[in-house]
């Protein structure tokens, strides 16, 4: 197959779930006659007809609170949050009754949620954000977040697929990285994958950061360090088995994502890291992130965000502990 | 009451069934088609739930549920409501709804677990086709229009009712719902149930307009009727579930009525309203009117009368008996349970080591 960049990816995977499964609707602001802004849903409603790829009006809350009913009446929809910024109006929606549904009811919710996220994309307020703490903290959702175009048609697959609601995050920087696909690989949820392997020091990365990662591993090696670096792929649950083998070589661990380091998903890793490896550590579990800072204009998002530098910084601290 | 409204160029079958008022016409009420079981059905009925609400609210006192919320007065609308609509027909409710569930055959013991603190949801709403609660104030109207989209997608005709307070009208939830009600033509009632208060916030100060006069905003009509006469609301609710059965889309129906005992069990009405006002709505409550109008036309004599109160008795001693004897759940199961169909590894481990550390105790 010829190489397809991660957006073309997740068409395809709408598109093989939607003929797979008549019960799947996608729906949305602006996915249907245009394709999404981003051209994901890109001639899906030509393909599958206006009943089962649908433009909504502008309210989030209820494109969730409709998914809702779609799924009890026994349909399997795949929303669409047009931006990470504008999910904040569809947060009780997802957390009071996507997430808790079942718990009162008894009936499965196999909704899954689409949301690019993240920034890099030099875009205004509320169009950069990186929410995905806020619904790994819920109970009853499953979040997942690939970070190349394979793992995001397989992933989406087993979203799509899977009885429980998903939060699915897209890291939109990434969606014109490109790569040959193989769209018979499975990957379940709640499995990490090793993007590369080390001996020095662990990476722990997902979506947007996992590039990063490998960036930062490609100079370390440049000055004789090696890196492995772990992509989570799933936030929600977490792959911990993969997280402590790699810890059982490396002893160390620096975990990176784009959101906020205070109260951020890091916190849960080293918090888990600590709880069952505490005894494979040889330095303190480091988190590199964004700042306690609103994000900020896009001017300054090179200095906010993550990078290369600061995650070699991190990792030389660990490297130099005890 | 305010005119009803129209939007010009739909039709509107509800209409012609009422006043300017909003009073069901008496050509209407004659023509509805109940023989005299059907209308005595819907007083026996109104007669249970009230018993129930009264019921509960004395388990509440005696300590046996956690809180109670009464609709006590508001039975006209819950009993129309339901007998107006097919078995079929999903019933999206807020949380002060159970005289509708126990209509559609709901045990008022097993519903009554969800105020004892045993459960977040007693029934299964395939069964009854009645959703759960939603505590969140309008939250479950965006279902309800989804539902029914779901409805006309399936090419189905059964219609949805999706009922609410008049708080909710002020949520942007509500208003949401009610605009995608209208762009996908959803075969969706909406109830709702003005009882003029939310807790402390009387109608004046929840909106400065017409609950009614919104529909039209969002492209279907709506109508304000009296919610304390049983046959109103049937005859609206009917009305508006043929054209919604018929693909002419949604409906809202502003049912007043008025919320005669406190907003819950917790709260103190003393504080924010005058008495005289209890005293208005007393002279117009829904029972006692639909009583003596039954008498009237021949359809109630006393040894019927007094053998429905029988029944509710009946059914108040068996809710008491069922309810004290609920078993709670084991703790593993009660928690954990229901959350994920197919749970994750980390779940399964920690509802393990949860439930080691219970037999350990
Ligand atoms: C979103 C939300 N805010 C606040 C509350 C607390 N609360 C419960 S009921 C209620 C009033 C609702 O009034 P209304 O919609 O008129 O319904 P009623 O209780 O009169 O039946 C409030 C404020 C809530 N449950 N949900």
């Amino acid at each position: 197959m010829e190489p397809v960049t991660m957006a073309k990816a997740i068409n395809l995977s709408l598109r093989d779930a939607l003929a797979g499964d008549e019960q799947v609707l996608v729906f949305g602001e602006d996915v249907g006659t245009l394709g999404g802004v981003f051209r994901i849903t890109d001639g899906l409603q030509k393909t599958f007809g206006v009943d089962r790829v649908f433009d909504t009006p502008l309210a989030e809350s209820t494109i969730i609170g409709i998914a809702v009913g779609l799924a009890l009446r026994g349909f399997r929809p795949v929303p669409e949050i047009q931006f990470d910024g504008f999910v904040y109006s569809a947060f009780d929606q997802i957390v009071s009754h996507v997430a808790k549904y079942r718990n009162r009811s008894g009936i499965s919710m196999p909704i899954t949620i689409r949301i690019p996220f993240g920034g890099h994309i030099g875009a205004v307020e509320h169009h950069s954000e990186s929410p995905e703490a806020y619904f790994t903290h819920t109970a009853g959702l499953k979040v997942v977040a690939p970070a190349t175009p394979g793992d995001a048609y397989a992933l989406l697959r087993s979203a799509i697929a899977d009885p429980d609601p998903v939060i699915f995050f897209e890291p939109k920087a990434r969606y014109y990285m490109k790569e040959e696909i193989n769209p018979s690989l499975e990957v379940p949820i709640g499995s990490a994958r090793v993007a590369r392997e080390g001996s020095g020091a662990t990476v722990i990365a997902y979506g947007p950061t996992v590039s990063l990662a490998l960036d930062a591993a490609s100079a370390a090696e440049k000055e004789n360090i090696s890196l492995e670096v772990i992509d989570l792929r799933s936030l929600s649950p977490l792959d911990m088995p993969t997280i402590l083998a790699s810890l059982q070589k490396t002893h160390r661990a620096v975990v990176v994502h784009e959101a906020p380091v205070f109260g951020g998903f890091g916190g849960e890793i080293a918090a888990r890291i600590s709880d069952d490896g505490f005894d494979l550590l040889e330095a303190p579990v480091a988190r590199v992130g964004g700042m306690d800072a609103p994000y900020p204009p896009s001017r300054y998002e090179k200095l906010y965000l993550p990078d290369v530098d600061r995650i070699l910084e991190a990792v030389d601290v660990a490297l130099a502990y005890g | 009451m305010a005119d009803v409204v129209q939007v010009v160029g739909t039709d509107d079958p509800v209409r012609p069934l009422f006043t300017a008022a909003g009073e069901l016409k008496a050509d209407a009420r004659n023509g509805l088609g109940l023989d005299a079981a059907a209308l005595r059905d819907l007083y026996q009925k109104m007669i249970l739930i009230r018993r129930a609400d009264q019921e509960a609210l004395n388990l509440q006192r005696q300590g046996e549920l956690g809180l109670w919320g009464q609709y006590l007065g508001q039975e006209a609308i819950h009993v129309g409501a339901v007998a107006a609509l097919e078995a079929n027909d999903w019933i999206f409710p807020s949380y002060r709804e159970f005289g509708m569930a126990m209509c559609r055959g709901v045990d008022p013991a097993e519903m009554l677990t969800w105020f004892r603190g045993l459960s977040h949801g007693p029934w299964d709403p395939r069964k009854y086709a009645f959703a759960p609660l939603a505590v969140p104030v309008a939250t479950q109207v965006p279902h309800a229009v989804g539902f029914a989209m779901g409805s006309r997608l399936r090419g189905s005709d059964d219609v949805v009712l999706g009922t609410f307070g008049d708080g909710a009208t002020s949520k942007g939830d509500w208003h949401e719902a009610m605009n995608f009600a209208g762009v996908f033509k959803a075969p969706v009632i909406l109830l709702c149930q003005n009882n003029h208060w939310a807790i402390s916030v009387p109608l004046a100060k929840q909106t400065a307009g017409s609950i009614a006069e919104r529909a039209p905003g969002y492209g279907f009509p709506g109508i304000r009727i009296d919610g304390n006469d049983v046959l109103g609301v049937f005859a609206a609710v009917r009305a508006a579930a043929e054209r919604a059965r018929r693909g002419d889309g949604p409906y809202l129906i502003e049912a007043m009525t008025y919320r005669m005992g406190a907003h819950t069990s917790s709260d103190d009405p003393t504080r924010y309203r005058l008495d005289s006002e209890l005293q208005t709505w007393s002279a117009k409550d829904p029972i006692a009117r639909y009583r003596s109008w039954l008498q009237g036309q021949g359809h109630l004599d006393d040894a019927a009368a007094a053998a429905i109160d029988r029944a509710a008795e009946t059914m108040a001693e068996q809710m008491r008996s069922r309810l004290r004897a609920a078993v709670p759940a084991p703790a593993g199961e009660a928690i954990f349970d229901r959350v994920y169909e197919r749970p994750p590894g980390p779940f399964i481990e920690e509802r393990e080591e949860f439930e080691a550390s219970l037999e350990g105790t």
